[in-house]
């Protein structure tokens, strides 16, 4: 019964991979602009073969990992200190509430003039765009966080750093884990448009790569594996995000 | 004077990272190629503005995001209420949209700059595709939770099916709904800066990578200045309108 409710829910799919096979096939549209599914899934099996998706993946997700990990580690702290301290208040709120809006694509441009080509400027950039989203999830769940149970922390005789890192942030950990979320899709976005712009590889260059070089099979392939990858890791997370609540019951 | 406190507070942080930019670029700290002194970045804004060049490429980036929004605002309602009211649309579009939410929509980029080529139809398109996810799910969401009692009083009472859509259910999901289109326009603004920075369009995005081209730094920095006020503008507009249209509502303020 559960299996044919899985065929159930996901027969759309089904349906859309055969219009996508057959409308070529038949002519209904140009197989240049939309190669067949099954050419489609043969130049992946190649581009999988020469290890051209290997190597561009890999250094893909080290971006994305360095850039993300450097902004929670950096953000979740300073957010949380935001909200509990007024000195770190007043100097970080104007700048993060002035900045937060900002479409952070807009910073492409300056990464790549100050810091080239290569890991660097996209790291940084996925580091800056990430760096506001982590940091005001944690600043609005430390903010929401029980003030009686902070005191309560301080008068045990823990630390201010203490009942910061102690209490303060695992009791704001849905709002922080949902901004790291976010955070996440948006890294994506910036490492797939820096990649399409200034690059030597990755994942995002080799879309455009094929795509300049009028190799669209494979280019369809790539833009599927970045699409899966976008969605696995939201997937992934979502599965740890249950896991680190499941104690909240 | 406890005023003036407080507007210190609330920007003296922000003056103070202007001045350290003035200071350090005026003693040469960092080189003007990589940080141009505020003051040229400044006139540049100035002198864009004057020329109406400024003008002209905001006007474009405007039209971009606000049709691809737009597109994205009226599609996705019409499909999130669709699909809690029709169980067949419910049947295809479900898996689509939760395959599709998390998907890093911009590297379909190519695609639809291959089909359509470099145009604003591929721009708005990509904007457009980026934006409807967050405002199909809040729709959805809104409209499921609409109360089936009140749809009954009201078609007993003699209300039509597009009455009830307009008076009934559109005004009930309208909290939800706005939450959802909150969501959508950050996405539709990164979205367009970069559609232009790939198609080499005439809008901010398109201009400030063609300053980077030529290394033209106070051309890429005046750029970012008015992109950020742009976000700014747009995202507090968004929220003061959300205020005005529901101030009917319990939810409206948040």
């Amino acid at each position: 019964m559960r299996l044919l409710d899985f065929i159930v829910r996901w027969s759309p799919l089904a349906l859309l991979a055969f219009a996508w096979e057959l409308a070529p096939r038949l002519g209904l549209v140009d197989p240049q602009s939309l190669p067949p599914l099954s050419v489609v899934l043969a130049a992946l099996a190649k581009l999988a073969a020469d290890g051209d998706l290997l190597t561009n993946g890999l250094q893909s997700l080290w971006r994305l990992v360095a850039g993300l990990g450097l902004a929670i580690l950096v953000g979740v702290p300073l957010g949380a200190m935001m909200a509990s301290s007024r000195i770190v208040n007043i100097i970080a709120a104007p700048i993060a509430r002035a900045l937060y809006p900002m479409p952070k694509s807009a910073l492409i441009p300056v990464l790549l003039l100050w810091l080239g080509l290569g890991n660097a400027s996209k790291i940084m950039l996925i580091f800056l765009g990430c760096l506001l989203p982590v940091l005001m999830s944690a600043y609005n769940g430390v903010r929401g966080v029980d003030r009686v149970m902070l005191w309560s922390a301080r008068s045990f005789g823990r630390s201010r750093l203490d009942v910061i890192f102690g209490v303060a942030i695992p009791a704001a950990m849905p709002d922080l884990l949902s901004g790291i979320r976010s955070a996440l899709a948006l890294s994506f976005v910036l490492l797939v448009s820096s990649e399409f712009l200034m690059a030597r590889d990755g994942l995002g260059y080799l879309i455009s790569f094929l795509g300049d070089g009028g190799a669209y099979a494979p280019m369809f392939a790539t833009v599927i594996v970045v699409a899966s990858l976008g969605f696995i890791a939201d997937r992934l997370f979502l599965g740890i995000t249950r896991r680190m609540l499941a104690w909240r019951g | 004077m406890a005023r003036l406190i407080g507007l210190i507070e609330a920007t003296g942080s922000l003056v103070a990272v202007l001045v350290a930019w003035f200071l350090a670029t005026k003693f040469g700290a960092i080189g003007a190629f990589l940080l141009p002194p505020p003051g040229d970045v400044l006139a540049r804004i100035a002198d864009d503005t004057q020329s109406g060049a400024l003008g002209a490429s905001l006007l474009i980036t405007l039209r971009t995001a606000g049709l691809g929004f737009a597109i994205a605002g009226i599609l996705g309602t019409a499909l999130g209420i669709a699909m809690a009211r029709i169980r067949l649309v419910h049947w295809f579009f479900d898996p689509l949209v939760s395959l599709g939410f998390p998907m890093p929509k911009i590297a379909f980029l190519p695609v639809f700059l291959l089909w359509l080529g470099p145009t604003d139809s591929a721009q708005i398109t990509i904007v457009a595709v980026s934006a409807v996810f967050p405002v199909v799910v809040a729709a959805y969401a809104g409209a499921q939770g609409v109360e089936k009692t009140m749809l009954w009083s009201a078609a007993s009472l003699g209300g039509t099916r597009t009455g009830l859509l307009w008076q009934i259910v559109l005004p009930a999901i309208l909290p939800q709904l706005f939450t959802g289109l909150q969501i959508a326009l950050p996405v539709a603004l990164v979205t367009t800066i970069v559609a232009e920075m790939l198609t080499g369009s005439d809008g901010i995005g398109g201009v400030m990578l063609g300053a980077m081209r030529f290394a033209d730094s106070p051309g890429v920095f005046a750029g970012i200045v008015v992109i950020a006020a742009l976000g700014l503008c747009v995202v507090r507009g968004m929220e003061v309108l959300r205020g005005w249209l529901l101030r009917g509502h319990a939810e409206g303020s948040t």
